[in-house]
């Protein structure tokens, strides 16, 4: 009897573990552990509780799927009211909605509390790769696209691929369907391909390369951001070299829509004050992570206009119909 | 030298009552949670963080505690595939195969003690070869690219036809049905949902662990309602446990093997414990050749399983360290862990922060010795489960079931998929179908056709390019050897066909 014992006790715990943190903040990561949305939701969560913003320390949900559409539907049917969720978002959210893949949700299903950081994108290239800037990668795309392949930590048509096709896009370069581009799962999965010279270039976050690029096996050609980026002085954007594409995967929350204003304008101020302490600072810094803040009613206008520009562009660029 | 005096700092580091003390807790936490189906390593560690940043744990503490709930899920994850032919996670898979004939001939406390010290061994090697080879090591990861990848995944799947010992073309028949369901899902390739019927749930294609838990959970309390526990595995027989050294001798060139490949399958991202457990037993199986007992209770086949799974647990660490990038679920939760203390895995961890890695490290050495220490007399313990009347363990296994696999997703369209894997279980079963190919097709189908996608868009079509290195050749070379190689050798040997067992499963 004492295996039933302890296996009780085991499931008791787990069982209660959920029971006491229901009661407090949830943060859902709408996707597996180790990615940039479980980091948003563990250093949001873990700031809001070290500042006093919550009570309790927030509990993070792992809840993966369809690219966070999973999350997403389950938080516009399931949890519409719930003024304890927040749960953590990026461009790839809106991309995803603006392309139509969370199974016809739209943006308009929940409310947009804010951002409070950029990871800006990077065009990376192994050390002893030939390019050495971004006009000779996109010179030799032009030439043979068949020779480069990109590697990215999304699947096709997703955040990593926009990148390379916006910037070829950029260049004059119109046959989006010609370059060369493999979804592995992750940005490190994407970057060690690279590294091995399995594929010619990669690209993602700089977060997701801020090791790589201090050990000195890769290259970054090109940051798309509108000014160089603190830390990364080396790095020059590809608005300088002569391709105006500005690519930042910013790290923000989403709420429930049914919330009330009251309950909406309180996460917002919490956010900003997480976006003001020098805790958050220090995080972004030590993650490549860019200054990049806009919360409440001004985050609200920023999304509903960066879902059309994106809606636009995948037409454009044949990802959607 | 120099290694010892890093080996010293992380000891400093990790070795005082407090970290002992949580070193316990954690390696017994985390047996626990491996033994429990549906719960595996990655969501024992998953759900222990939050608990590690409540109780205000720095560092290094919180690394000691969530690395011995690693250590101890891998080692607990054999207890009820052994006792209950349930797998406890997904590496522990293999072990049914031959640890739970054992308990049915009487031997579950022989076959724990066996995969117990194989843990051990597979684990203690693998933290020797981690502190040894890691930065070297590294570099491995480089050297596979998509043709590699899909040439290994290859070798795992030609060599598949020999797990359900009785007959291979029914083997082949489970692989292609795991094939089937692994195509489910966001194609990476091109972007678009297959065989989803626009259901979002779908989108990522089936977890293996449902399925897992689906497949021998609930395929189990079908048949013990329909058999009124007579043809079940619960409720096995027990006799007295010894330690059986003398199987742990023949065992331990196993164990050795076993604890080699697994290492080299968790050193690879996106191969491991899983695959090192299989690539292990399969191994075993084809040196021990018509002479072995595989399937049917022979101890070897329960040693180099767990010997390969734990061994990857450790070589998992490797990429994941030095590179960040996760080889497993659970380095996948460590690394999220890691990110969260602000310390930033990748090529400069070890000469940035060596309190760390060298204090993580000093930590594995503790939680596995804790572990054997820990899980040989604790083997009356497990087997005291099969004491408990069937009608109290099995509300308990189907109860575990569902809220394990609830504790995935907290989605309720899991457990009506797992319902349905479980009376999918059922039919097979009744036909005679293993059911173990069914998982290992779910598991690496979706991994194997990835790659042979990446090769053919790097390659522009070109398929000689899947033969491009030596290293995938020589993977090529084997795949073949290791489908045709015993066709002949059967024939040469003119050896009768394999008795069939009617216990074995």
């Amino acid at each position: 009897m004492k295996m039933t014992l302890l296996k009780a006790l085991g499931t008791s715990a787990l069982i209660s573990l959920g029971a006491t943190t229901a009661m407090a903040t949830e943060c859902i990561a709408p996707a597996d552990a180790g990615g940039g949305w479980d980091f948003t939701c563990r250093q949001i969560g873990k700031l809001l509780y070290d500042l006093k913003l919550v009570p309790n320390p927030v509990q993070v949900t792992n809840m993966a799927g369809a690219g966070g559409g999973l999350a997403y539907a389950n938080v516009v049917n399931e949890r519409n009211t719930d003024a304890d969720l927040i749960i953590a978002a990026s461009s790839a959210t809106t991309t995803r909605l603006a392309q139509n893949a969370y199974g016809g949700a739209t943006a308009d299903q929940v409310r947009w509390v804010g951002t409070i950081g950029g990871d800006p994108g990077v065009i990376v290239v192994a050390k002893d790769s030939p390019y050495q800037t971004l006009s000779d990668l996109v010179e030799a795309i032009k030439a043979d696209p068949s020779k480069i392949t990109f590697a990215g930590g999304s699947a096709a048509g997703g955040f990593d691929h926009l990148k390379p096709l916006q910037i070829m896009k950029a260049a004059g370069f119109t046959d989006a369907k010609a370059v060369k581009y493999i979804g592995m799962n992750g940005g490190a999965e994407a970057i060690t391909q690279t590294i091995g010279g399995f594929t010619q270039a990669m690209t993602g976050d700089i977060s997701e390369i801020t090791g790589f690029i201090k050990s000195g096996d890769v290259r970054a050609l090109a940051i798309l951001t509108p000014e160089r980026v603190a830390g990364f002085e080396d790095i020059p954007t590809a608005k300088e070299q002569g391709y105006d594409v500005v690519v930042v995967n910013w790290r923000g929350l989403y709420v429930p829509k049914g919330i009330s204003d009251d309950a909406f304008n309180g996460w917002a101020t919490r956010l900003q004050a997480v976006a003001d302490s020098a805790e958050w600072q220090a995080v972004m810094e030590a993650n490549g992570l860019a200054p990049f803040t806009l919360v409440g009613a001004e985050f609200q206008g920023w999304i509903d206009g960066v879902v059309a520009d994106t809606t636009a562009l995948s037409r454009e660029i044949g990802v959607i119909q | 030298m120099e290694i010892l005096s890093n080996l010293a700092l992380g000891f400093s580091v990790a070795l005082n009552p407090f970290t002992l003390f949580l070193a316990v807790v954690g390696c017994f936490m985390g047996t626990i949670i491996g033994a429990l189906p549906g719960l595996g390593p990655s969501n024992g560690v998953a759900i222990l963080i939050p608990l590690a940043f409540t109780m205000g744990l720095d560092a290094t503490s919180a690394l000691v505690l969530l690395t011995s709930v690693y250590y101890g899920a891998m080692y607990g994850g054999r207890i009820s595939s052994i006792l209950l032919n349930i797998p406890g996670d997904e590496p522990a898979l293999m072990t049914t195969l031959d640890g739970y004939p054992m308990a049915r001939q009487g031997r579950a406390g022989d076959a724990l003690v066996i995969s117990g010290v194989a843990s051990f061994v597979g684990a203690m090697l693998a933290t020797v070869g981690l502190v040894i080879l890691a930065p070297m090591l590294a570099r491995v990861a480089y050297l596979f690219g998509p043709a590699e990848y899909f040439a290994l995944y290859l070798l795992a799947f030609t060599t598949l036809g020999g797990v359900g010992s009785k007959n291979q073309a029914k083997a082949v028949i489970a692989a292609c049905i795991g094939l089937g369901i692994a195509m489910i899902g966001l194609d990476n390739t091109t972007g678009m949902p297959r065989f989803t019927g626009g259901n979002l749930h779908m989108m990522d294609g089936v977890d293996f662990l449902v399925a897992i838990v689906g497949l021998f959970a609930i395929t189990e309390v079908f048949f013990f309602i329909e058999t009124h526990g007579k043809g079940s595995a619960i409720g096995v027989k027990l006799e007295k446990v010894t330690v059986p050294i003398k199987d742990l001798i023949a065992a331990s060139g196993s164990m050795l093997r076993g604890s080699g490949i697994g290492f080299v399958a968790g050193i690879l991202p996106g191969a491991g414990a899983s695959l090192g457990s299989f690539l292990a037993y399969m191994a075993e199986k084809s040196i021990a050749g018509p002479k072995g007992r595989f399937g049917q209770g022979d101890p070897r086949g329960v040693a180099a399983p767990e010997a390969g799974n734990n061994a990857a647990a450790g070589g998992a660490l490797i990429p994941m360290l030095t590179l960040g990038v996760p080889g497993s679920g659970t380095t996948a939760v460590l690394l999220a862990l890691l990110m969260t203390l602000n310390i930033t895995p990748g090529p400069t961890l070890f000469a940035d922060r060596p309190e760390v890695v060298w204090g993580l490290i000093a930590s594995l050495l503790i939680a596995n010795v804790v572990l054997l220490i820990m899980n040989i007399p604790m083997v009356k313990i497990f087997v005291k489960v099969l004491m408990v009347p069937a009608w109290v363990l099995l509300p308990g296994v189907t109860m575990i079931s569902f809220v394990g696999i609830y504790s995935l997703t907290g989605s309720y369209f899991d457990l009506v998929m797992m319902v349905g894997f479980g009376v999918m279980g059922y039919f097979l079963r009744k036909l005679d179908i293993p059911t173990v190919p069914v998982i290992l097709g779910i598991l690496l189908g979706n991994q194997m056709e990835d790659n042979l996608r990446r090769a053919m868009v790097i390659a522009n079509g070109d398929w000689t390019y899947l033969f491009n290195s030596g290293i995938a050749t020589g993977l090529w070379v084997a795949a073949i050897a290791g489908f045709i190689a015993p066709i002949f050798l059967r024939r040469f040997l003119k050896r009768p066909p394999q008795p069939v067992d009617a216990e074995a499963d």
